[in-house]
């Protein structure tokens, strides 16, 4: 019954987030203006809301669900229910590339392409590391990722460093996740597609390879070849997100949990829910991050680690019961 | 008609160790086969080969005369079931979710079980006694109730070659008895065929017909049981004596 009616509650829910991020920010819009606008009337709120706030709300959609996706896979692949988008160091390539950018005085395209760069060197660099003699375990490709994500953090810290004053702010806000730049949603709304429709027809050889990459093999998973597509989609889906908005956290620890606690680990509807229920919190969150110090914006990052680490603390106090 | 399962000339090792040298197995539909070794032989290593997920130093599998190397994972699974000794679970999952995980080979990438596959994973919970526990979390289970709930998978793969890597760990007496005469039945009556590793020698001597002794070194022997299971080489085998006595007919090894 749960499973029945979360996929369509959850669909409810993101137009609801989305509804809920036109409206709210520094200016309040009714429900009547509101109503008007999306009608195609309403004078001077119509730019506020179909050129500031819909872009920014699609982005933050489209990055929640990127996010929250990217984790539940992430965990699948490495069997490891603490594991997130960014452990295996795609974040703090792609950081690298931004901040560098940005210290050299580069932005708009070529922060964006800096990036997504140093999230792709990341993913390949821990991929051919990872591969050794052939053997790719789970726990190698695990300390490989950490190993990496933990010298990208020594960069980062060198950067910020040597790093003039007057850039430290936008590279701070860039490193706790925020989307005040994100603007196109397109690209982000499509990868979130292609990469749900991508992983549903794995979705239940991914229920297998919870149970053990033997017990996989066992019951006719061709268990190299999923893993590196999982590798593949989940550091794609992930990088994509980094590039929109940043390092955003706990979306894509806490979302899978959420969703496990109420319909188990099933990944066919697990994954699905995931890039819905990623999109509505993150959505929520970006709506808060606009409006709580209003005019003043914060980064999206700090609400989302304000609200996601109470929730990670309670689920894990759970998870000793 | 050609053995299920062949094995020619293997030659297997793990960490520089040989568990088999020019191996010739050849498992026959109806038998039941045991695989007898101390501790870190190579028994499970050898039953991994078996099912294609240990790749051999050297020699071929055949299933049916066709070699495993040829067969897609999912092939094979339709085949050759395997019993592990160690399950993993570290995302919650329910009983019956855990048994229908047993369809996985005979669905395709788009397909939800049916009514059907609900209903053979059901009726192998039942033969398990683990009926009434369907929507149980497995975490919450027993050791003995987990390797119930493995075996329940394993019949619900409902394959033609079952490969048990010490099925009756866990298992209390009854339980022991029932299940492994349920798994002997269904190989004698529907053509099945079965390899048990195990360390009880009166369990292997009630159930088996056929019996591989890993020595280490890579040496082996197999044959029939009677043939098989003497003092000498069981004395051999475990560097221990052993004594068969005859019981009501039944034999009976008791070490010394």
């Amino acid at each position: 019954m749960r499973k029945r009616v979360l996929l369509p509650s959850l669909l409810m829910m993101s137009v609801a987030s989305l509804i809920l991020a036109l409206a709210f920010g520094s200016v309040t819009i009714r429900w009547p203006e509101l109503w008007a606008v999306l009608n195609g009337e309403g004078g001077l709120n119509r730019s506020l809301v179909l050129d500031l706030r819909l872009p920014r709300a699609a982005s933050a959609f489209a990055t929640g669900g990127l996010l929250a996706l990217a984790g539940a896979l992430m965990q699948v692949l490495l069997r490891n229910p603490l594991a997130d988008p960014y452990i295996l160091g795609i974040s703090g390539g792609a950081a690298v590339g931004a901040l560098l950018s940005m210290l050299l005085g580069a932005g708009g395209a070529w922060l964006t392409g800096s990036a997504f760069g140093g999230a792709l060197l990341s993913m390949l660099l821990v991929f051919t590391l990872a591969h050794g003699h052939g053997s790719w375990t789970s726990s190698r490709l695990l300390l490989t990722g950490v190993v990496c994500a933990a010298g990208w953090g020594a960069v980062i810290s060198f950067i910020l460093a040597i790093s003039p004053d007057a850039q430290l702010r936008g590279m701070l806000f860039w490193l706790m996740g925020d989307l005040s730049h994100a603007d196109d949603p397109w690209p982000g709304l499509m990868v979130l597609a292609l990469g749900v429709v991508a992983c549903l027809p794995l979705a239940r050889n991914l229920n297998v390879l919870a149970r053990g990459e033997l017990q996989a093999g066992a019951l006719g998973v061709a268990v190299a070849p999923l893993r590196w597509q999982i590798y593949l989609i989940a550091s794609l889906l992930t990088a994509v997100a980094v590039t929109l908005a940043g390092s955003v956290g706990f979306v894509g620890l806490v979302v899978p949990h959420l969703l496990r606690l109420i319909i188990g680990n099933d990944q066919r509807l697990l994954l699905p829910a995931a890039a819905l229920l990623g999109g509505s919190l993150l959505t929520v969150a970006d709506t808060l991050a606009r409006t709580v110090a209003a005019p003043q914006q914060l980064p999206v990052g700090v609400i989302t680690a304000l609200l996601g680490v109470p929730v990670f603390l309670y689920l894990l106090q759970r998870s000793h019961r | 008609m050609p053995a299920l399962l062949t094995a020619n000339d293997l030659t297997v090792s793990i960490a520089d160790k040989s568990v088999c040298r020019g191996l010739n197995l050849a498992i026959e539909r109806g038998q039941c086969w045991g695989i007898l070794g101390r501790n870190g032989i190579g028994k499970t290593t050898l039953l991994h080969t078996l099912a294609g997920l240990h790749a051999p130093d050297a020699g071929a599998i055949y299933l049916e005369e066709q070699p495993l190397t040829h067969l897609s994972r999912r092939h094979i699974a339709q085949s050759i079931g395997v019993l592990f000794q160690h399950s993993e679970d570290p995302f919650p999952s329910t009983v019956l979710e855990t048994a229908l995980v047993g369809r996985h080979p005979y669905l395709n990438a788009w397909d939800w079980e049916s009514e059907e596959d609900q209903t053979l994973a059901r009726q192998a919970l039942a033969t398990v006694g683990m009926d009434g526990m369907a929507s149980r979390q497995a975490g919450t289970l027993s050791g003995g109730e987990r390797q119930r709930l493995a075996i329940a998978t394993l019949l619900t793969q409902d394959s033609q070659l079952l490969l048990l890597d010490e099925p009756a760990n866990h298992l209390d007496l009854h339980h022991q008895i029932t299940i492994l005469d349920l798994l002997v039945r269904q190989t004698r009556e529907r053509g099945k065929a079965l390899l048990i590793i195990g360390h009880d020698l009166n369990l292997t001597a009630r159930y088996c017909d056929h019996a591989l002794m890993l020595f280490g070194e890579g040496e082996t022997t197999q044959g029939k049981l009677p043939q098989i299971l003497t003092e000498e080489n069981l004395a051999r085998l475990y560097g221990h004596p052993i004594q068969c006595f005859s019981i009501g007919g039944k034999r009976v090894f008791v070490p010394e």
